[in-house]
């Protein structure tokens, strides 16, 4: 694996080749907001949060640094009016779901996003896939899972699976962003134990 | 059946196919493509197939169901071989004067036949109807010369010989020049030239390499691929095995949408006879070309016609996209180098084997060469596939083959692209087709879909249905596309209702470079378009609806309202009984009164007054007058009233 180098927001960035633009800005300590990324799961490229501008060629596009591999002489900008509007109405299209959550809070301060741009409809989940992903690669127990698509999709603990690996992991509740995967875990628990 | 193992063999068996089939050996073609089965293609068969049992003529004349002509308006379509006689919209009961005033005897049955609807004038044969006189098909012009389940008839043809000519004539370094100098573009939407693809594959160091076809034709009112998978399945065979020789891949598949039956089971049953002849298999002709084709049947969903959607489907996962910035051809199904083309990308193939690059460059625009089928429909006389050279005027393909808009209306606009292209104007009709053409204009070319509207279109509201569709296709993988959908779709059926908002066009427009600029794929990217188009032509549509709660098409239901002009109204008592929520008043000599309090605006009474009273009228954005008061509601014979 050969050293690549890149620009971050004016600073020389060196790095392995393989690596996301996302890791090359966490190595050089420089923020970029994520919901969907875990450094243990595969990059998902959901939330779109942590999109920023790469030029290559003196041709600038907006690319998703999650999934964008680094690339020597890639000169890549984390900030601009663009991708804080579009970060700020990302935000707020959550918070309308999750009003309450910290995570969201915390980067709609940053972002002056609005909690209440878009109707309320509360259903906590923000699709991240975190607890999903989780299950699936870290625990490869498939205990939760996405059902249905688009605006109907949303999370679903597996009964008879839930029963057996749930009890003693619980370890996707902590990466929950708004705290359903909890919520959706003690309705299935209750469900079960009415069988 | 014959496995031809060398291409001599194929050659013999060619010439022996030509040989027992007189040229002018007479045929009746029936299509026997979704569109005319629908409308009682299969009847027709069976009724010509009896009567010419009954007249003894079995023998001397074959009849056939084919693919597409794509004049599916006036289906069923029969065409009699070798005079080239076309009778359109056939009964059963036509049958027994066709064959024995035209199959018998030589007169043609004069009500069957094309009929120009300003001047009456018939014609007699396709190339005389200005419907297809006006295209030029080179891709749909075999569909009605064959039996779509008879490899035999593709052979006779010419069918395969591409294929033998790629295998052993040309090599697969030959083979991709070609491609490449035809600068033949993707069908499929996005228009990305086909050879560079070819090329990234054949180059990339990683095997096995795949070929697929995208046959997941999704966009309401499309239906090329359809015709073409249908009719004419091997062309797409044929196609695929070449790109499969020129990049060195060995599997190809067919990943076609489970709502096409026909499809499914013309391109099976075409399979299957390929490989009876050796044509698909070990050592092709003996060539030691190895090639298999397995079809994939697709489980409904829109997103899957995406390219990386499709190969994870393919790949037995939740179809959903995924990040592509290593391009498919060199990273794609499994991980592996894969071309994907669509169908009639793939069927273009042959042509360009068979007669060179420089043929296929001499029809086109600048960037877009060849031909393009598209399909025409809506508010359109002559709805149906159509295929046209490349740059052809917009208002050609609508007035000159469409036959323009029915019922005396107006031109609005022609959606083009599928559900994510855009709405063009009446004053972009001089617009050349072509995949850059489009795109400038703020449209796209898509698959080919082309939906005709009129006056009565409301323009807000197309923007509304698209989005819906793409609301509900969503796969809600990535926020902006799932969120923006579900935020954008919301606020037009709000405008749509007649509670728009000032300030709602500037949050549409801002959702729409969210979903523009951070979606995952194609169908996010693309999503907005319905509304950018809509509003980039028809802003003063969407300002009539938030500022002065008016639909200016009156076709909006939350923002018009039915009233029956008393000055008009005859007191037939037709719309009083159709009426379903009986909400007008009145009697026999009683003048009709609509109970706005009751109306649920289903326009049933506007329908159904008797076009001579023309009583019903539609408002929007100006308040119902008065009804009369009960006592002057009495119609006086005579008095007007």
């Amino acid at each position: 694996m050969s050293d690549i180098h890149l620009q971050i927001d004016g600073k020389e960035v060196h790095v392995t080749e393989g690596m996301t633009v996302l890791e090359a800005a966490q190595q050089a300590r420089i923020a970029i907001p994520t919901l969907c990324y875990h450094e243990t799961l595969e990059p998902y490229g959901g939330c779109r949060l942590c999109i920023v501008e790469v030029e290559v060629n003196g041709w600038s596009r907006l690319v998703v640094s999650c999934v964008y591999p680094a690339a020597a002489g890639l000169i890549v900008r984390t900030r601009s009016a663009q991708i804080d509007r579009i970060r700020k109405t990302l935000l707020e299209m959550l918070l309308a779901h999750a009003p309450d959550s910290p995570v969201l809070q915390e980067l709609a301060a940053e972002y002056g996003a609005q909690r209440d741009r878009f109707a309320q409809e509360a259903s906590f989940c923000i699709h991240c896939g975190l607890c999903v992903r989780y299950c699936a690669e870290v625990k490869q127990a498939h205990a939760v899972g996405f059902i249905d698509r688009g605006i109907r999709k949303e999370i679903s603990f597996i009964p008879e699976i839930a029963a057996r690996e749930c009890h003693d992991c619980k370890e996707c509740f902590p990466l929950c962003p708004t705290s359903y995967v909890q919520a959706a875990y003690v309705l299935v628990e209750a469900l079960v134990a009415l069988r | 059946m014959p496995r031809l193992s060398t291409v001599e063999e194929l050659t013999e068996f060619r010439q022996e196919l030509v040989a027992t089939r007189e040229a002018n050996r007479p045929c009746v073609a029936i299509c026997a493509g979704a569109g005319c089965l629908a409308s009682g293609a299969s009847e027709v068969i069976a009724a010509f197939k009896a009567e010419l049992a009954a007249q003894g003529l079995e023998a001397e004349i074959d009849t056939r169901g084919t693919g597409c002509p794509g004049f599916c308006e006036r289906g069923p379509v029969v065409v009699l071989h070798p005079e080239g006689i076309c009778y359109l919209q056939v009964k059963p009961d036509d049958v027994p004067e066709i064959v024995a005033q035209s199959l018998k005897g030589s007169k043609v049955v004069e009500r069957l036949l094309y009929a120009d609807p300003a001047t009456g004038e018939r014609a007699i044969h396709e190339s005389d109807i200005p419907f297809y006189q006006h295209q030029e098909r080179t891709l749909l012009s075999s569909n009605i010369l064959i039996d779509s389940r008879s490899i035999d008839d593709y052979l006779a043809i010419g069918g395969y010989t591409a294929l033998v000519k790629a295998l052993f004539e040309m090599g697969p370094e030959a083979v991709l020049e070609e491609v490449k100098q035809s600068t033949l573009r993707g069908r499929g939407g996005a228009g990305f030239p086909a050879g560079r693809k070819w090329e990234g594959s054949r180059n990339a160091p990683d095997t096995p390499r795949y070929v697929l076809v995208n046959a997941d034709e999704g966009d309401p009112g499309a239906f090329m691929d359809r015709a073409l998978l249908e009719g004419n399945p091997h062309a797409v065979l044929e196609g695929l095995m070449i790109g499969g020789f020129t990049i060195g891949a060995q599997e190809g598949y067919i990943y076609v949408r489970q709502e096409y039956p026909l499809a499914v089971k013309n391109v099976l049953h075409a399979i299957t006879q390929a490989e009876a002849y050796g044509l698909l298999g070990q050592d092709i002709l003996g060539s030691g070309f190895d090639f298999t084709i397995k079809v994939h049947k697709g489980a409904g969903a829109f997103v899957c016609g995406e390219s990386t959607a499709l190969m994870t489907a393919l790949e037995g996962r939740v179809g959903e996209p995924r990040p592509k910035y290593v391009r498919s051809n060199i990273k794609g199904l499994w991980g592996k180098p894969t071309v994907l083309n669509n169908v009639e990308t793939w069927a273009n193939v042959p042509h360009i084997v068979n007669r060179g690059a420089d043929w296929f460059t001499r029809t086109g625009t600048e960037h877009s060469k060849g031909t393009k089928i598209f399909s025409l429909v809506g508010k359109i006389r002559n709805t149906g596939l159509v295929e046209v050279p490349m740059g052809m005027p917009l208002q050609d393909i609508i007035y000159d083959i469409g036959g323009g808009i029915p019922g005396g209306k107006k031109f609005k606009a022609v959606q083009t692209g599928g559900p994510s292209g855009g709405c063009l104007p009446e004053e972009m009709l001089h617009l050349e087709v072509g995949f850059d053409e489009l795109t400038a204009a703020g449209s796209m070319m898509g698959s080919g879909g082309m939906i005709v509207m009129d006056e009565d279109n409301c323009m807000v509201d197309v923007a509304r249905y698209f989005i819906n569709f793409l609301t509900e296709e969503s796969c809600g993988k990535c926020l902006p596309c799932r969120e923006g959908l579900r935020q954008m779709h919301r606020i037009l059926t709000r405008i749509c209702e007649g509670n728009g908002r000032a300030g709602d066009i500037d949050t549409l427009e801002e959702l729409s470079e969210v979903l523009t600029e951070a979606s995952l794929c194609g169908l996010g990217q693309s999503a907005a378009n319905p509304f950018i188009s809509t509003l980039r032509y028809f802003r003063a549509e969407y300002e009539a609806h938030i500022e002065q709660k008016r639909c200016p098409a009156l076709a909006c239901k939350g923002l018009i309202s039915y009233w029956i002009d008393p000055e008009k109204c005859k007191a037939c008592l037709i719309c009083m009984k159709r009426c379903p929520s009986q909400g007008i008043e009145g009697g026999k000599k009683q003048i009709h009164v609509i109970d706005q309090e009751k109306c649920d605006r289903c326009g049933v009474c506007f329908e159904v007054c008797p076009e001579k009273f023309s009583a019903v009228v539609k408002l929007s954005g100006e308040p119902v007058p008065e009804s009369l008061p009960m006592a002057e509601r009495t119609l006086v014979r005579g008095s007007g009233k």
